[in-house]
């Protein structure tokens, strides 16, 4: 893995190739295609648009037979199953985190790359990596106390991790660098935060009190990793930019 | 560098082998690597891909031939395998697709051109026409739908222009048919310049079925549907041209030769060392095959392998920017249509061919639909957008 802002023979730009470019834009000239628009596109995609349709449905036990009691009251009069979706997308996405961090983990172990070594804590992605685990843990015992089935893929888990394909192709491919691989683990990192803030609001919102409070070391632990891969993304970049670290007090972080 | 197809020993069989770890080689690069190093890899995966495939349908209708066809077969696979895992992960499977109509165009234009049979000459022309305008439709689909510019891909080597539009490419199954070249007269490059373009083709229209489903956007999964129409039209046209009545080994012979005569190709036009390193192994393997191939060819049929073979290595395939016969092609070519085998002008096309047109295109197209009003722009079409603005 060399450096990924090291200059070369990059091809893709018009620049590279001036007599080949010349003659490609004096062709461009020929096209007669009239105004550029989008109505056909629309009405392509309009037709499979369809009320009601979904890539599936949230796996919902029909009695909450496995419930406890004290939840099942609280449950009732409220819409169980967007709780049972988001619990399944958390589910989801912290079992795939621990995945992410361990490509990470591996990148920064590996990479020759001594600036970014210098700044990135492997122990603490190493901690990272666990809390994930534990996380996903937790939302397993939640799921398992509302009696809704935890080894099921809920439409929501389905979808999240559909949007996230591209980090895990970033994060194990061996060209990228870890700077570049930082910057897809804040992607995720960023949506994670958001997502089990919201989480904690639903179940508030549903007066599911103690399950809300079960989420809070989760939620602050979340927190720490957003902003610690934040850090060392801006103090890698400050260093390769002009050479030099940021202030310690701009670059607070857990390392 | 001289090589003889008759005389050539090539790398013996059981020395041909690898490990997973060959199999899997680094990439080329997106950014870095010339456009025509990925055409290569491209059309070589198309050739293996294929020589595989007949193999198989071979061992399906002789039984005397099943172990050498298992043995040559087997190393084939690997030799696809390497090369299509040549191909880096950055790559998008519309940038791919883009690589590939690449191939379809630059490949085919040389081909046209150094095809010495008048009828066979028109027939890749008439299908270049066809390529050259599904680029278009999916440079438009990568800047509409990834916000994307094709020309990254296609480093200014190769035209994004309409041609023959893909909404009139529809034709009946029976106007996809041509006449087949003569076994006993055609020129051996003839017969090995058919072979080429059909595993191109086929290929392409194999690509398109597996990642057309892979789209989320209902404009993509349609374009891809169409488009592999057509691509299965160009593999019928392509396949018809071949005589049928070539003896199972004549045509095995023919495909290992032809398999040789490409990497001899790849080989004198390729810049990248380590690719070419790959290319001048592969060409080796090539003419072991082709000796084997040889030496079954006498034992079953009892002649000699220079009645099919060519004399001297042909003149290698040119892989390099085709641009001006292409144009010259696009403005005199445009309006040709088919009627049964024959050639015509769009006015006397044959009423199946209409008639199936009309109907497959009766709930609207989706080549149109993707291009309405594109025009390539360097740095997408927002860029131009952003300038008349």
């Amino acid at each position: 893995m060399a450096d990924a802002n090291k200059m070369g023979m990059n091809r893709t730009g018009m620049d590279m190739s001036p007599k080949q470019s010349e003659a490609m834009l004096k062709g461009s000239e020929m096209a007669d295609a009239g105004p550029a628009g989008r109505r056909g596109m629309d009405q392509i995609r309009q037709a499979y648009f369809s009320e009601g349709d979904t890539v599936g449905s949230v796996p919902l036990p029909g009695s909450f037979s496995g419930a406890l009691s004290s939840v099942k009251e609280k449950l009732q009069g409220n819409n169980p199953e967007v709780l049972i979706n988001k619990l399944g997308q958390r589910l989801a996405f912290e079992r795939a985190g621990v995945r992410l961090y361990e490509a990470l983990i591996y990148k920064c172990q590996t990479s020759p790359d001594d600036t970014t070594s210098e700044i990135i804590s492997v122990d603490s992605l190493k901690q990272f990596r666990n809390d994930e685990a534990e996380h996903f843990l937790l939302v397993h015992q939640i799921m398992e106390s509302l009696g809704a089935d935890p080894t099921a893929m809920t439409p929501d888990a389905d979808v999240t991790a559909l949007s996230s394909l591209g980090v895990s192709k970033v994060l194990t491919e061996p060209r990228t660098s870890v700077l570049q691989c930082l910057e897809a683990i804040q992607t995720v990192e960023l949506t994670d935060n958001a997502a089990w803030t919201l989480l904690q609001e639903l179940c508030l919102n549903m007066g599911l009190d103690d399950m809300a409070k079960q989420l809070t070391p989760a939620i602050e632990q979340e927190e720490i990793h957003a902003h610690t891969i934040t850090q060392w993304i801006r103090q890698i970049a400050m260093k390769k930019g002009a050479g030099k670290a940021l202030d310690s007090t701009d670059a607070s972080t857990t390392h | 560098m001289a090589v003889n197809l008759l005389d050539a020993r090539g790398t013996p069989l059981e020395q041909q082998k690898f490990t997973f770890r060959e199999l899997v080689q680094k990439p080329i690069s997106k950014l870095d690597d010339d456009a025509f190093t990925r055409v290569r890899i491209i059309l070589a995966n198309g050739l293996e891909q294929q020589a595989n495939r007949f193999q198989h349908m071979c061992s399906q209708i002789n039984g005397e031939l099943r172990q050498p066809l298992a043995a040559i077969r087997r190393v084939e696979h690997h030799q696809q395998t390497m090369i299509n895992w040549l191909l880096s992960s950055d790559h998008s499977p519309i940038e791919t697709t883009i690589g590939y109509e690449q191939v379809a165009i630059e490949a085919t234009a040389a081909i046209a051109q150094q095809e010495p049979d008048p009828y066979l000459a028109q027939v890749y022309r008439f299908g270049l026409l066809e390529d050259f305008d599904h680029m278009y439709r999916y440079a438009a689909l990568l800047d509409r739908v990834e916000g994307k510019d094709a020309n990254n891909i296609l480093q200014s080597y190769t035209d994004v222009l309409p041609g023959r539009a893909t909404f009139d490419e529809h034709r009946h199954p029976h106007d996809d048919l041509r006449d087949h070249y003569d076994r006993k007269t055609a020129a051996p490059i003839s017969k090995m310049n058919a072979l080429t373009i059909m595993s191109g083709e086929y290929q392409t229209r194999d690509y398109y079925m597996n990642i057309g489903p892979t789209f989320s956007d209902p404009v993509a999964r349609q374009l891809y549907a169409e488009i592999a129409s057509i691509e299965e039209q160009h593999v019928t046209q392509y396949g018809s041209i071949i005589d049928p009545d070539e003896t199972l080994l004549e045509k095995w012979l023919l495909y290992e030769a032809n398999e040789a005569y490409n990497y001899y190709s790849f080989v004198e036009s390729e810049t990248n060392p380590r690719i070419k390193a790959i290319w001048e192994r592969f060409l080796d393997y090539e003419l072991g095959h082709l000796e084997m191939v040889k030496n079954l060819f006498m034992k079953y049929e009892r002649r000699d392998p220079a009645e099919i073979l060519p004399k001297t290595m042909p003149d290698p395939i040119p892989f390099e920017s085709q641009r001006a016969f292409v144009r010259q092609t696009l403005k005199d070519e445009i309006n040709l249509r088919t009627r049964g085998t024959e050639f015509v002008d769009k006015e006397q096309e044959g009423l199946h061919s209409r008639e199936y047109r009309s109907h497959i295109n009766s709930e609207g197209s989706p080549s149109n639909s993707v291009a309405e009003g594109y025009i390539w722009t360097p740095g997408t079409e927002l860029t131009r957008q952003a300038a008349q603005a």
